[in-house]
């Protein structure tokens, strides 16, 4: 039993902001929605299993990179038409300010990994313990990750 | 000072951290409509996951307000039946906090499964209801209060009963103060009718959700006439 949880309202309020942020930049408008969706009832069904001194939105927003990298896998596996890639392309992309669309749309084309380390990083505001745990993988890789995904859109915003 | 910020100080990071991350306080740089659009969007995901954990049954306990001639109540339900009934004067976040702790932190805001509560509510107190049909869920009340609370629930619309009497009736002759205090924190007022329980003498006793209340109620079900006001 945990005690120390909140009500997971509450948690579903504090969170579902970073978390909509998160997937809209990980896998566009389009399956935002669904992976919100499965994202936050996964949540639910495991929410009194967490342990009361977890770090809610790093724990959440790792269930949101797992249903994102899903919707990738569904994506690579199914084979994509031609004239479609265009429009695979336009959905990976966020709805940011105009002035920042070639920024987010570079984001969409990072690999996943990269992708998530700079979005988690940057959206989701985590430290590189965080995102490694949400990756899966060491914080020396999840630190490389970040750094070689910010090199890539280096090239596309010059400082 | 985290290390990690030493690296992420040029235009890249400033353009990423600018467009999407959310409630930053120096937003004024950021683009106010989109962010206002992306708040919109997840709030209505956020219902219609709401709507999804009723249909489905997700949740241990669902929650909502209802509009009553007190004000605004808080009513909770899980599987078994309404759980929990709260007067406007309580504080949402710690009787929510309350059923997270003695219940499960599984609680969501879904005002479906309590469709039935509110209607109920509003039937009776319009006059037109004198029993609850609904199905209740003692998980809040233990020992002796449960006891009180059962011999409570019995008493029909119109009727009274004293302190000593619920006491001997629960099996404690003694016991009325305890009784008082097992009614002073009914879980489900109202619908638990602990306003119906008064003081020997005639007195109306106390409620816990004001005198006035019970006072309302018992004018409400033909209990106390209005003239006889104390």
């Amino acid at each position: 039993m945990s005690h120390g949880l909140p009500p997971f309202q509450r948690f579903l309020d504090c969170h579902r902001e970073v978390v909509w942020r998160f997937l809209l930049s990980t896998v566009g408008p389009v399956e935002a929605e669904d992976c919100f969706q499965e994202t936050f009832v996964s949540a639910l069904r495991a929410y009194p299993r967490l342990r009361e001194d977890s770090n809610l939105r790093a724990w959440v927003l790792t269930i949101a990179h797992r249903k994102a990298l899903d919707v990738h896998r569904g994506r690579a596996r199914r084979a994509i038409p031609v004239a479609e890639v265009a429009a695979v392309d336009e959905r990976a992309a966020p709805s940011p300010p105009d002035r920042d669309q070639a920024l987010w749309d570079a984001v969409g084309e990072l690999p996943a990994r990269q992708r998530s380390a700079v979005v988690l990083r940057f959206v989701g505001d985590l430290p590189h313990s965080d995102i490694a745990a949400a990756i899966g993988c060491s914080e020396d890789a999840a630190r490389r990750s970040l750094h070689e995904g910010l090199s890539k859109l280096r090239k596309v915003v010059p400082a | 000072m985290r290390t990690d910020a030493l690296n992420e100080t040029g235009s890249v990071e400033d353009a990423l951290r600018r467009s999407l991350r959310p409630g930053r306080e120096d937003s004024a740089r950021a683009e106010p409509t989109a962010r206002r659009e992306g708040d919109h969007a997840a709030a209505a995901a956020a219902r219609r996951l709401s709507a999804r954990v009723a249909a489905e049954g997700l949740a241990d306990v669902s929650y909502t307000s209802a509009d009553s001639p007190f004000g605004t109540l808080l009513l909770a339900s899980t599987r078994r039946g309404l759980v929990r009934l709260a007067f406007p004067e309580e504080d949402v976040d710690s009787v929510l906090d309350g059923l997270a702790g003695r219940i499960s932190p599984r609680i969501v805001e879904t005002p479906a499964p309590l469709d039935p509560v509110r209607r109920e509510l509003d039937e009776y107190f319009s006059g037109g209801r004198h029993e609850f049909a609904l199905k209740l869920d003692w998980a809040l009340i233990a020992g002796f209060g449960r006891r009180v609370l059962r011999v409570t629930s019995e008493i029909p619309y119109g009727g009274v009963l004293s302190y000593g009497e619920v006491a001997a009736e629960a099996g404690s002759p003694r016991g009325s103060r305890a009784a008082g205090n097992a009614l002073g924190s009914n879980p489900i007022p109202i619908v638990i009718p602990c306003h119906r329980v008064l003081r020997s003498g005639g007195t109306l006793g106390g409620y816990g959700g004001g005198v006035e209340r019970k006072r309302w109620l018992l004018e409400l079900e033909g209990a106390v006439a209005p003239e006889r006001r104390l």
